[in-house]
């Protein structure tokens, strides 16, 4: 039983059973469902790895340039393959991290990585590959990719190897249609949905541990946004701790000093918030109720402010992966907010100290991960939820992206405005329920986070 | 919704009147609009009880189906909808011009004009497409057979449907959603798509406020509702009557003089709740033809004259009709269409209108400057060749904070790039950038008169750029991946079907989604429909 | 301290149905609302007296349809019904039907006695009693309007739904019958929501009987079978539908009633909507008098009252008398910044209103962004917009 082997062990077996699917079974896909920081990745370049090594070379499609390079910068470092492609737009630059590498041939056509033991590109990308069939492909983010999408390079695979986050956002589009809605090959649905809708009997397999999220989190994240399947933390409640370095009275960086929207932050409050977060995982650091615009200054400056003081109060962070601690440095924090304006905003209030911070959207922020994280709750000061601000994948992506504390900002009232929320949205036929429900997971969620409020002022 | 309309509608709500959010108008108004109201028999799915239907404001053609239960009646007024509507939609036809040759270099014709159906709300627009797909797998022969008319109805219908689906497309126009693109009223946008509230809203009649005026024009009492739901209390006090009245008087007992005067009764009662909203449409129709047209109006009329040509031609052609949903491929290429010619359109709209960028303004994603100096023989030498790179200092007070690295386009010079090289936020609002421009400037070295701006010119810059994107590729629907559940059925791959795949593969980049894809109308239990 | 019968007076509580307790869903922000219906006040005659009658009527055409399509479903034994139940695998194949009629028998029996009439079916049918057959060889039942009992903020409620399935398998499923068309696999998606928490409703009640008869509620699925017309036919049609989404939703607006009992207990004593009649039929109370005692309780006024309030006339009245920005639906709102009244806005956009300290970021969006429309509007007419594009704004900018 699970129950009883150890993180690890539980892990293996799991990528096992999926290798040995991938060798000996005779399924058309595999499906491979991943809590966040699960090694989802780490099971891409094996795969990669094993299909080369057993001469049958694959193609690797993800979403983002961002996403291939990373993944191309992972595969090179494994040293088993004789060559890797780079499917790449005209006007691609190689970053660093691809460029270092001697075995990564970058080309425009397929025809230029001839010889590669692994090609990887984007799905953009691979759709105008107009021929060509491999054995094997692995669609990486599938929960990220649009259905059409999906559709538009299918054929360039025999069998293919998906893997995704079901906890992330769904793929939207700019038309607003229900044309489509019920329809097994809905367009806008993701590349997921569409495969499991057409082929139920895929083996359907999921990591079961998240090696990222600290044993604080995850039984919050997996309560509320993978309520059925659940998953456990690779670490026990001791192995990640934050030790905040300087005393509360002594840290006050010029910078801080000279703000001041920030000093009008009280200080004393955000002290507690970071102490909390660092002792315990968790804070929620809540202004008081009152219906604002988007960029509510009070919880712009408030986060900023928590970003500069988690930097003041010299956080370290000691884990598994540092023992003897590593300072907690700005590009180890990152703000998540609902809103691109809501990032210039806070972005325009860090001091220098603090540039280092990634301060960026849910939609940016998926599949990355940080120390700490500090995230603008995204109902914060509004007077109605939409469907937008409701969406699950939005707040599960928020919060899960830390190893090791989570410091949410919010104005008070989210309860009654979920409360208030009219229950009686559309429902269309033929189409599967997905849960957890947006609105039951924000519940779930801020029930949660009740328990380590500190109030702001 | 834009923080430009919200405040509109504040403005509205103050002033008792609706507020103009547009400068010019963006849909395109036809010489002579097929206005159609269509009513519809309450409890049923999409029964025609009536139509008042057009393209002459001072001759309204009433259409009535006396008994909305029979359904020889209601293919009566199919048919006789039919003979009003098929040759108008064909008449437009005749008159072609030559068009841009399409991708593959073959030359193009399309129609020179092309029919408009006008509609009073999406309820309406609602019920075109459910009529057409009542009406389009009818037959002319075998059991059950109705007019020859009726599914060429039902396929131009379906056209006029789907192409609404279009954003910028002019060829269905939902008066509603024309006139609330145009004005803001000081209610809200579910009250909007109430007619006679919207346009009282526009014009409230001497003496009232919009508030009170679109309150009154909500009593059924006082103006029918557009339809096509009718009034209940008129159902059961007028209609249901007057029914009855008519299947007594068609009894065999009945007399002919008892039918005619049931008949006329009946007409009478239904023509009551459809003649105020026949005035009311061409009164939006004269309001919004009171406005210029946007620059690029034409642009998307074309398209809508080439969707009407192509249609028209595969009428002709093959004649089978759409089927009831979008196979695989055909939604995965017609959601691409959807999207680019969403993006055109607002990018279009903007351009078009300053009020609409002011928008993007707002945003930071546009800023209107002023030339401080412009160095216009600037040669780049730092390539192989040297090339014409001016450079213009432009200062602006907008939100704007453009990047360094960030391409500009100003919408009076569409074809020119400008690229921010160096950009200074002054302590105020004043921000200065200075752009290097590209394209749009002759081939030479030196640039065309006035593809410069000059100092002292203002001018627009946008980051929205209404650029040609070419089609995305799709797989022909027989190789539908199994990801997808694999090709359809192959008795359902008709020849039509073949041919789009083949313009597929073309990369022909005109609109196909009225073709069939991958099922067959044969198996529709005709005899049941309407029973 | 107030009573709900207080409230509402000497008339006969309104009674509450499945669709009024759904109702609770729509706007479950609004105090008036949850007070009136809780305390079982008639919203259509109140409306009607204080001048603000609600459009909810029914066309005789849509109810004439909809009984004949009902009855269509349950003639022979329901065998039009059984067909589709056999057609989405909730009955096997060659299974018979049995049509029970829990439906009211004459005009005298009382509402307890129809009550105990279902429970004491369900009771038996669990039980496996012998008229019904032991669970596995008996034919699937149907029981066609049974009633069943709630207790929401202290009051019984009965409800009937149209029809509850038990199958051979002691499986329950309830069966909402429904006369709007499902064309092409598609439906009207408001309508089929309505349907489908009216539905998550019954699935409760039966919860609750199948509980209260000693037997485990888990053999009530949480799925239930929508019954519609296809296509532009009479034939009817079945979809399942998964309401576990509506249950939670209903029962987290259940948790909050003890709000409305404190919302209650709060209300003067002396108020009332008691609409009582003289002899020549009128209320007694002047609509004035009405309209003062509503106003004592806030209402949460929103657009989208308008499809499912019978107050919502006059409470759009009052919040564009009081000029609040909610009339302008929920999008407007969100983009003036949560600001509540209209003048406000238009003051802090027009500068001739100073913001207070939490209105500093919204005011200065609005400020400029009413700069903006002018600019762009002051030269609306000017000849040389047309073709320079974007010069009309830059011109407007230099006038």
């Amino acid at each position: 039983m699970t129950g009883t082997a150890s993180p690890a062990e539980a892990a293996d077996r799991v990528v096992g059973a999926v290798l040995s699917g991938l060798q000996h079974g005779s399924d058309q896909g595999i499906v491979v469902d991943s809590p966040p920081g699960a090694g989802k990745s780490t099971l891409v370049v094996r795969v990669a790895g094993e299909l080369a090594a057993a001469g049958e070379p694959a193609i690797l499609i993800a979403q983002t340039n961002e996403q291939v390079d990373d993944l191309i910068n992972r595969l090179a470092a494994t040293g088993a393959h004789r060559q890797i492609g780079r499917l790449s737009a005209v006007d691609y630059v190689p970053s660093p991290r691809v460029a270092q590498h001697q075995v990564v041939t970058v080309g425009t056509r397929v025809r230029d990585l001839d010889g590669s033991t692994v090609i990887v590109g984007t799905a953009a990308k691979w759709a105008t590959v107009p021929e060509g069939t491999w054995p094997w492909a692995i669609v990486d983010e599938g929960y990220q990719m649009r259905s059409d999408a999906l559709l538009r390079v299918a054929n360039r695979f025999q069998r293919a190897l998906f893997v995704g986050d079901p906890g992330q956002l769904d793929p939207f589009s700019t038309v607003e249609s229900e044309r489509w809605v019920g329809l097994t090959w809905d367009p806008m649905q993701s590349a997921m949905a569409v495969v499991l809708r057409h082929n139920p009997g895929l083996p359907l397999h999921r990591l079961p541990v998240s090696w990222r999220l600290p044993a604080s989190a995850v039984p919050a994240v997996a309560r509320a946004f993978y309520p059925f399947t659940g998953f456990r933390s690779g670490t026990g409640s001791t192995a990640r701790r934050i030790a905040l370095e300087a005393q509360r009275s002594a840290a006050r960086s010029a910078h801080d000093m000279a703000r001041s929207a920030l000093d009008n932050v009280a200080r004393s409050a955000l002290d507690d918030a970071v102490e909390l977060a660092a002792s315990r995982g968790w804070a929620l650091y809540e202004l008081p109720a009152r219906h604002t615009v988007r960029t509510d200054p009070e919880a712009i400056a408030a986060c900023a402010a928590l970003a500069t003081r988690l930097l003041d109060r010299r956080a370290v962070a000691y884990s598994e992966s540092a023992p003897s601690g590593r300072p907690v440095s700005p590009d180890r924090i990152a703000i998540g907010v609902a809103h691109r304006d809501q990032a210039a905003a806070i972005r325009a209030l860090l001091p220098p100290s603090a540039a280092a911070v990634t301060v960026d959207t849910a939609n940016r922020l998926q599949g990355r991960e940080y120390d700490v994280t500090i995230v603008l709750h995204p109902l914060s000061g509004r007077r109605d939820a939409t469907a937008f601000h409701l969406e699950t994948g939005r707040l599960c992506v928020l919060a899960s992206r830390h190893r090791h504390a989570c410091i949410v900002v919010a104005r008070a009232g989210i309860q009654e405005l979920l409360d208030a929320h009219p229950g009686n949205t559309a429902v269309h036929l033929n189409v599967p329920v997905t849960f957890p429900d947006g609105w039951e997971a924000n519940h779930a969620m801020l029930a949660h986070l009740e328990r380590y409020r500190v109030i702001a002022g | 919704m834009s923080t430009l309309v919200a405040l509109a509608r504040a403005l509205a709500f103050v002033q008792g009147v609706a507020q103009p959010i547009t400068m010019v108008r963006h849909i395109h108004c036809a010489e002579r609009p097929m206005v159609f109201i269509p009513l519809a028999l309450a409890g049923e799915a999409n029964a025609p009880l009536a139509a008042m239907v057009g393209d002459d404001p001072d001759r309204p053609r009433l259409l009535v189906v006396p008994q909305p239960r029979n359904r020889d009646l209601r293919f009566a007024f199919a048919a006789e909808l039919a003979s009003i509507l098929v040759p108008h939609f064909e008449r437009f036809q005749t008159v072609t011009e030559v068009a841009a040759p399409d991708r593959t270099g073959q030359a193009r014709w399309r129609s020179t004009d092309a029919p408009q159906v006008v509609v009073a709300n999406p309820a309406a627009a609602g019920f075109v497409r459910l009529f057409g797909r009542s009406t389009r797998f009818r037959r002319a022969d075998g059991p059950y057979a109705v007019d020859a008319r009726v599914p060429v109805l039902g396929q131009w219908l379906t056209f006029f449907a789907e192409r609404a689906e279009y954003p910028g497309s002019s060829l269905l126009v939902t008066l509603t959603d024309a006139l609330a693109m145009h004005w803001a009223t000081g209610q809200s946008a579910l009250e909007d798509t109430h007619l006679p509230a919207l346009l009282a809203w526009i014009e409230p009649p001497e003496g009232r406020d919009g508030a009170t005026a679109a309150m009154l024009a909500e009593d059924p009492g006082i103006w029918p509702p557009a339809g096509p739901a009718t009034d209940p209390d008129f159902d059961n006090r007028v209609l249901a009557p007057a029914i009855e009245a008519y299947a007594a008087a068609t009894t065999p007992d009945a007399g002919t003089l008892a039918e005619c005067q049931a008949s006329g009764a009946l007409r009478d009662a239904v023509a009551s709740q459809l003649e105020p909203t026949w005035r009311l449409m061409w009164r939006a129709i004269a309001l919004l033809r009171a406005l210029p047209p946007g620059v690029r109006v034409a642009d998307r009329w074309a398209a809508d004259r080439d969707a009407y040509t192509e249609f028209a031609a595969r009428l002709e052609g093959s004649g089978l009709p759409q089927p009831r949903r979008d196979g695989a491929v055909a939604a995965a290429r017609r959601l691409h269409r959807l999207e680019r010619a969403l993006a055109a359109f607002t990018v279009q709209r903007a351009y078009d209108d300053p009020l609409i960028m002011a928008e993007y303004r707002l945003t930071g994603e546009a800023f209107v400057a002023t030339v401080l100096e412009a160095d216009r023989l600037r040669i780049d030498t730092s390539g192989r060749r040297r090339t014409l790179r001016p450079r213009v200092t432009v200062t602006t007070t907008d939100p704007a904070k453009p990047e360094v690295g960030s391409t500009w386009i100003s919408p009076a010079r569409p074809a020119q790039r400008a690229r921010a090289v160096e950009v200074v936020v002054a302590r105020g609002a004043e921000t200065t950038v200075v752009l290097e421009l590209s394209g749009g400037m002759g081939r030479a070295l030196t640039p065309l008169p006035g593809s410069v701006p000059d100092a002292g010119e203002r001018l627009c810059y946008t980051s929205l750029a209404d650029q040609y994107v070419p089609p995305g590729d799709f797989p022909a629907p027989e190789e539908t991946p199994w990801t997808h559940g694999g090709p359809p059925a192959p008795a359902s791959l008709d020849a039509v079907e073949g041919q789009a795949a083949v313009a597929s593969r073309r990369g022909d980049d005109l609109p196909r989604d009225d073709l069939p894809r991958d099922d067959l109308p044969r198996d529709d239990p005709a005899g049941e429909e309407w029973s | 301290m107030q009573s709900a019968s207080r409230i509402r007076g000497s008339a006969r509580p309104c009674a509450q149905n499945a669709r009024t307790i759904a109702a609770l869903t729509s706007n479950p922000g609004c105090d008036r609302r949850a007070v009136l219906d809780t305390a079982g006040v008639d919203k259509q005659r109140l409306a009607d007296h204080i001048g603000y009658p609600a459009r909810f009527g029914q066309s005789q055409f849509a109810i004439v349809r909809g009984n004949a399509f009902e009855a269509q479903l349950k003639a022979d034994q329901c065998a039009a019904l059984l067909r589709l139940l056999i057609e989405q695998k909730i009955v096997p194949p060659g299974q018979h039907a049995r049509h029970v009629d829990c439906s009211a028998v004459g005009q005298t029996e009382s509402q307890d006695d129809r009550l105990a009439r279902t429970a004491g079916l369900l009771g038996e049918v669990f039980k496996g009693g012998d008229s019904w057959g032991v669970p596995g060889q008996r034919p699937a039942l149907l029981l066609d309007h049974p009633l069943l009992a709630m207790t929401i903020a202290g009051r019984t409620v009965y409800l009937e739904p149209d029809l509850i399935l038990i199958g051979p398998d002691a499986r329950v499923h309830v069966v909402e019958v429904k006369s709007f068309a499902v064309i092409d696999g598609q439906a009207a998606p408001s309508k089929v929501a309505a349907a489908a928490i009216q539905a998550a409703v019954y699935v409760m009640a039966t919860c609750a009987a199948v509980t209260e008869a000693g037997f485990d509620a888990g053999a009530v699925a949480d799925e239930i079978v929508l019954v519609c017309p296809r296509d532009f036919a009479n034939q009817p049609t079945a979809t399942l539908i998964d309401v576990r989404k509506q249950l939670a939703v209903l029962r987290r607006q259940f948790a909050r009633m003890a709000r409305i009992e404190m919302l209650l207990a709060a209300l003067p004593d002396d108020l009332t909507f008691d609409l009582s009649i003289d002899e020549s039929g009128v209320a007694r109370r002047p609509p004035v008098e009405v309209v003062a005692a509503l106003e004592c309780v806030p209402a949460r006024y929103i657009p989208e009252c308008l499809a499912v309030c019978e107050l919502a006339g006059f409470c759009r009245s009052r919040s564009r008398a009081r000029g609040q920005t909610a009339v302008l639906g929920r999008d407007v709102c969100e983009r003036l910044g949560g600001i509540e009244e209209v003048e406000t806005v238009l003051g802090l956009a027009s500068g001739t209103l100073s913001p207070s300290p939490d209105q500093t970021e919204t005011a200065a969006v609005l400020r400029l962004a009413e700069q903006l429309r002018s600019q762009s509007l002051v030269l609306a007419g000017d000849p040389t917009a047309a073709s320079s594009g974007l010069g009309l704004s830059a011109l407007g900018l230099s006038a």
